[in-house]
């Protein structure tokens, strides 16, 4: 029988087949092969196994880091906000206690727990993968089944490595053509997810399909795979293949040898067949695409870079006339303003979503050479102490620095603004992060969800902009590229 | 957990689509390491504004929260689900829940009933004409009733039964013990492990 990539995944997973068929079938058991913790959604899942007096049934297939709760500076300093301290603190302790491996601030391989799993080669085609957090789908990138749980699902698959899982329904996302220069990952997902809205992917495993997808790297592969949940889907995934492979050889737990040899070639199964069929399907055009950008407050509501601020009357649905009323003013934003007329405070560069080597190297890229607009504030927080050092091997922090931006430590920053990084109220920021809630970033600031290089582009003429609307960068710019 | 039959409590008409976790629960209280004592958080940029629905008697007694679609978006952040019971809610309605929200209720007796959107708005109207009307929520049967207005709800069939029972997740996959340690054997030695931990 055809299946799709999705399908083959679960399959390979059930430990348990639940009774029943149709609407009355039991959840199957799933097989979890990759657990990450981390600091924030974990401590009442340890301390309900230790209430119940259970163990934690596999530590090797656990990994932690601090990531959510941690600041960007001073992190060789005990960490100032007491509360944050207590919480970092009970990670360390439960993690010693239950044999975890524990990556804290200040090592080499600490950062957000979806930067760190990938990076170390241990996210790879084919596994279950969950977290306590639900950009867990980051991982599907590499054809894993990965979706976020909550803290009671942390402790089931603490106690167990397992989950109980109804199926999902199948929903493919075709995007064929090839990207304008200037458009990225971040405008397909964002297009995405302004087409089918916020719950419209609900129910669904979302299989990102196509010749655009195939011509991307991994960083944007994950990029796109991360916003799933911003679409209602729990999980999405791209087919692994030669791109996938060549990001994961020579990473410290990718398999060698013979080893490598049996998982690609069971990697190269891991394909929908050519007559499976998807519950839904939805076509986007790359060719067409330009730099995507959010007005609102949920990541569905979100218009092309060079269109303007749609009026509540625009929308036909009562709900979503009365939501977008409710966005604009929570966004001090007047209905026909062309988006690219918005003065913002803040660019923020980093998150789950953003934070990648590729990243910053597509932001340095685009600021080169060009000075900061003097009223914007510009924080770079790398997605892991690895891909810091990564990018200051390159001297992409100078590039950064040179130009006005704050360089700092890794961690989930300003995307959730839990840590000391927040916008104040009234605050508007370009963010590469994935949500524009009300006061995600901070109390009553106000969020443009963009690209990496249209934040950059933002962060030099102070206005929303994408690379195009810059004059061309000093002689110079050219010289310093070649020498980095 | 608590069983959960039926419920008869004061209905909050909360008429807001997109209704995220991070409202429900701000991430700054995301810091705590307890399980219980979150009511304070609940909704709490929203409860700063005088005319916020929970601000006023008598559904500051609610315990049946009556959303717009795609309630519970967002962030995966179990806190949402323990701040709405701390508060008091025993069940939430709306026509549509995110997937992880409305998981995440199910494993701590919180119930998501699904109606018709249709049958929102009508409860929504009832509840607003007369503050403090009572709705009756029976899992046994499926049912809200709400003034005249008796609308079905949807739930599956697995969550509905360990609701009804009030049983408890692990123990019942523990029962399966043998069929995990089975699987186990079969995983290929492909398979990435975190220990021992190799590094660049």
């Amino acid at each position: 029988m055809a299946n799709t990539l999705a399908e083959k995944v679960w399959d390979a997973h059930v430990v348990r087949k639940g009774d029943g068929d149709g609407a009355n079938a039991q959840p199957d058991l799933l097989y979890i092969d990759l657990h990450l913790v981390h600091e924030v959604t974990s401590p009442q899942a340890f301390e309900g196994l230790r209430l119940a007096g259970r163990k934690l049934r596999r530590p090797d297939l656990t990994i932690a880091t601090e990531d959510h709760n941690t600041p960007t500076l001073d992190i060789d300093k005990p960490i100032a906000d007491l509360t944050s301290r207590t919480q970092i603190q009970t990670l360390r302790n439960n993690c010693q206690e239950f044999g975890v491996r524990l990556h804290s601030l200040g090592d080499a391989e600490q950062g957000i727990v979806h930067v760190v799993g990938p990076q170390l080669g241990l996210t790879q085609p084919g596994m279950t993968v969950v977290c306590g957090d639900s950009h867990t789908s980051t991982h599907g990138a590499f054809g894993a089944l990965a979706m976020g749980i909550g803290t009671s699902e942390v402790e089931h698959v603490m106690a167990t490595q397992t989950l109980s899982l109804k199926p999902f329904k199948t929903m493919a996302i075709n995007v064929e053509g090839t990207l304008k220069p200037g458009v990225t990952a971040k405008d397909i997902i964002l297009a995405v997810i302004a087409k089918i809205g916020t719950g419209g992917g609900q129910g669904y495993v979302l299989e990102y399909r196509g010749s655009a997808i195939r011509a991307l790297s991994m960083e944007a592969r994950m990029t796109i795979c991360n916003m799933s949940i911003e679409a209602g889907a729990r999980a999405g995934l791209v087919a692994p293949d030669e791109t996938t492979y060549a990001y994961m050889k020579g990473r410290p737990h990718a398999p060698e040898g013979a080893d490598w040899d049996a998982a690609v070639e069971y990697w190269n199964t891991l394909r929908s067949d050519d007559d499976a069929v998807f519950d839904a399907q939805v076509d986007l055009d790359a060719d067409t695409l330009e730099p995507f950008v959010t007005w609102g407050t949920n990541p569905g509501q979100g218009v092309s870079l060079s269109d303007k601020v749609p009026s509540p009357n625009d929308f036909g649905d009562e709900n979503a006339k009365a939501a977008a009323e409710r966005a604009l003013q929570y966004m001090g934003l007047e209905a026909g303003t062309r988006m690219k007329d918005i003065r913002v405070d803040t660019v923020f560069l980093g998150s789950c979503t953003n934070s990648r080597i590729e990243d910053l190297r597509a932001a340095a890229d685009v600021i080169r050479g060009r000075q900061k607009d003097p009223q914007v504030r510009m924080l770079v927080v790398p997605g892991s102490a690895r891909v810091r050092l990564e990018a200051e091997a390159e001297g992409l922090d100078r590039v950064f620095k040179d130009f006005g931006a704050e360089w700092r430590f890794a961690g989930c920053s300003m995307c959730l603004g839990m840590n000391p990084d927040q916008l104040e109220p009234g605050e508007r920021c370009a963010s590469t992060s994935n949500r524009n809630f009300e006061g995600r970033q901070g109390k009553g600031g106000r969020t443009h969800l963009v690209s990496p290089v249209v934040a950059a582009a933002t962060a030099v003429r102070g206005t929303l902009s994408s690379p195009s609307d810059l004059d061309p960068a000093p002689e110079s710019a050219a010289l310093h590229t070649d020498a980095a | 957990m608590e069983k959960f039959t039926t419920h008869t409590g004061i209905g909050v008409p909360l008429r807001q689509s997109n209704v995220d976790t991070d409202q429900i629960i701000p991430a700054v209280y995301l810091k705590r390491i307890t399980r219980t004592g979150f009511e304070d958080a609940l909704f709490s940029a929203w409860r700063k504004d005088p005319s916020f629905i929970l601000n006023q008697a008598p559904f500051n007694a609610g315990s049946v929260l009556v959303a717009g679609p795609d309630f519970g978006t967002g962030s995966s952040r179990e806190h949402a689900v323990w701040a709405l019971k701390d508060y008091g809610f025993k069940t939430v309605l709306s026509s549509r829940f995110a997937d992880i929200f409305r998981g995440n209720s199910g494993k701590q007796g919180l119930l998501a009933a699904e109606l018709a959107q249709d049958d929102i708005e009508l409860i929504w109207k009832t509840l607003e004409n007369a503050p403090g009307t009572e709705v009756t929520v029976d899992l046994v049967s499926k049912t809200v009733i709400c003034g005249n207005l008796v609308a079905p709800f949807a739930i599956d069939d697995y969550t509905r039964w360990r609701l009804l029972e009030g049983l408890d997740d692990i123990g019942l996959t523990l029962k399966h013990e043998e069929d995990i340690t089975a699987y186990e054997a079969t995983r290929p030695a492909f398979k990435p492990k975190t220990l021992p931990a190799r590094l660049s």
